[in-house]
């Protein structure tokens, strides 16, 4: 199953403040980590608010308003989504990240079971043809 | 931080149950380096995994579970050896004494890769049978419990604890080396492992609505045992390839069944429902085996021609040329009538049925495919398209002769009759 990590913006991140070098390496040792065990499917940090903007439905049609945002504890710094078995080892993944003041958030994300045919898809594709033709032919 | 202590029993267990998943790879793996015995190996790490589910409910999940672990199995191990020598064994006998086993127990983090793939290479070793090999691999490396695999291949559990019992006999009684093949032999072997991983992935595909979830599953089993291989053999392409085909296909599965569990095919199938990031890891996974070397093994060709679907918007958008002559080199470095006849189906898409019918009708003496329905069914087709009406005819009451599936025979019979022309 799939999983969103959602990490959690603060002052720090919405002022645009870099990582340090240590903070770098040591994210990049946890992500090597989660690459190698084949549970990492993609991973990324976003800019601060100041360069996003949220569009707002109602009625009346849409309102841009372009950012910053003010809640900073509300918004997302940055994601990961991981391919892992259980939510128990999502947890257990992430309490080896380098984190020391933040929250981070997972969710599961949302998949069809995973049914279907054992043909090469050039073959059902002749086979769908066929198929077609045989309904063309009797008017279906 | 450490577990609250409301944490029911259950709760725990299921984080003990992830824990496993993460670690008992590497500790078995580390573990087999020290005792050289994946049998006692496996029989160690499972009494650190027993000694976990006893305490963690209690005292909490340990800061580093893995270390935890370790120390147990270790323990364990060191207990063992005495054992044996108050038993007054002769240690020589299993090349091994209580000092060396000792110096042996201190695991260097630069070989937990190492030790991964030896133990992936022992696991698929070829002494073994295909079915052992597939039942070891999903328990020492994908962290699967007997039950779980018994279920996921619909076969008894006591069929599948007697494989893994026999496994390691073997490798034991043939002292199979704890070590990853060099030379020439790697090729060959490594071959042999992602045979394995392959055999997984299509357990797993192969799966139909009403089966045990545990089938669909081995889909993602194999596809995090792909990607461990690739973490670990980094310069092989055939690995890559093996990835990305895997990516490719998986890509498809919320768009390859109807609600009612009915197949749908490729072209018909809504691409919209597609995962992006999976397409996008396969072909990067892709790219990857190609930029390492400009010879093209069958698994990188079959990405390949996964990729060209993956790559096309709209089924009108697929480059069958390009398909067709990929089949071309997979028909090359892995001759195989099936894949002539996927070959001569991709030809008859990109070049019209007259370009097609010399490779089928060539088929038609294969041994192989005298009992396959689809071959007849392919032929039929492109006789119809060139007008040869009776002839197509005749293929299609051969084909439903030979399909076991009812609903496919209906079609054919009535392709047949629609064909006469009645």
């Amino acid at each position: 199953m799939k999983f969103m990590v959602l990490v959690k913006g603060d002052e720090n991140t919405e002022a645009g403040a870099m990582p340090t070098e240590q903070e770098l390496a040591e994210m990049g040792k946890f992500n090597e980590e989660l690459v190698k065990a084949g549970v990492m499917l993609a991973g990324e940090g976003l800019h601060p608010t100041s360069k996003g903007a949220r569009v707002r439905y109602s009625n009346e049609g849409t309102a841009v308003i372009d950012g910053p945002f003010a809640e900073s504890k509300e918004l997302i710094a940055g994601f990961w989504i991981l391919d892992v078995k259980s939510k128990e080892e999502a947890v257990e993944w992430l309490k080896r990240a380098p984190f020391r003041d933040t929250e981070i958030e997972i969710r599961q994300v949302f998949e069809a079971e995973d049914f279907g045919d054992a043909l090469t898809p050039e073959l059902r594709e002749a086979e769908e043809r066929m198929r077609k033709q045989v309904a063309e032919q009797h008017g279906q | 931080m450490v577990c609250s202590v409301t944490v029911t029993v259950t709760e725990a267990h299921r984080t003990v149950d992830a824990v496993w998943r993460i670690e008992s790879a590497k500790l078995i793996a580390a573990l087999t380096r020290m005792v050289r015995d994946v049998g006692l190996a496996e029989e160690l790490a499972q009494d650190a995994l027993v000694a976990a589910l006893e305490q963690w409910p209690s005292s909490g999940v340990p800061p580093n579970p893995g270390a935890w672990l370790m120390t147990i199995a270790k323990r364990r191990a060191i207990d063992h050896f005495r054992h044996l020598k108050m038993a007054e064994r002769k240690h020589e006998e299993i090349g091994l004494d209580l000092e060396t086993t000792q110096q042996a127990i201190e695991v260097e983090p630069d070989e937990v890769p190492d030790d991964l793939l030896r133990l992936i290479f022992t696991a698929c070793h070829p002494v073994l049978k295909t079915e052992a090999r597939v039942a070891l691999t999903l328990r020492l490396l994908g962290g699967l419990t007997t039950d779980e695999i018994a279920r996921a291949f619909l076969v008894p559990e006591s069929t599948v604890a007697q494989r893994i019992v026999r496994a390691k006999r073997t490798l034991a009684q043939k002292k199979v080396p704890f070590e990853v093949p060099a030379g020439p032999e790697l090729a060959e072997r490594l071959g042999s492992v992602l045979e394995v991983v392959y055999l997984i992935f299509n357990e797993g595909y192969s799966a139909t609505a009403g089966d045990d979830w545990m089938r669909p599953q081995l889909c993602a089993d194999a596809m995090r045992l792909g990607r461990i291989l690739a973490g670990l053999a980094p310069r092989e392409p055939e690995v890559f390839g093996l990835v990305a085909l895997m990516e490719l296909q998986a890509s498809r599965a919320r768009a390859r069944v109807t609600p009612d569990g009915e197949p749908i095919l490729l072209l018909d199938q809504n691409r919209a429902k597609w995962d992006r990031l999976l397409i996008g890891h396969g072909l990067a996974a892709l790219e990857r085996a190609e930029s390492l070397s400009p010879v093209r093994g069958p698994y990188v060709l079959q990405a390949a021609i996964a990729a060209c679907h993956a790559r096309a918007g709209a089924p009108e958008d697929t480059d069958w040329e390009r398909i067709a002559a990929l089949y071309g080199k997979l028909a090359e470095v892995a001759p195989s009538p099936v894949v002539e006849l996927n070959r001569a189906v991709a030809v008859s898409m990109a070049s019209g049925p007259e370009a097609a019918l010399p490779l089928v009708d060539e088929l038609t003496a294969s041994p192989v495919l005298a009992r396959y329905h689809l071959l007849p069914t392919v032929r039929g087709d492109l006789l119809a398209k060139v007008g040869r009406l009776a002839e197509a005819r005749a293929e299609f009451e051969r084909a439903a002769s030979l399909t076991r599936n009812a609903r496919e025979r209906d079609v054919l019979l009535a392709r047949a009759k629609a064909t006469a022309g009645e």
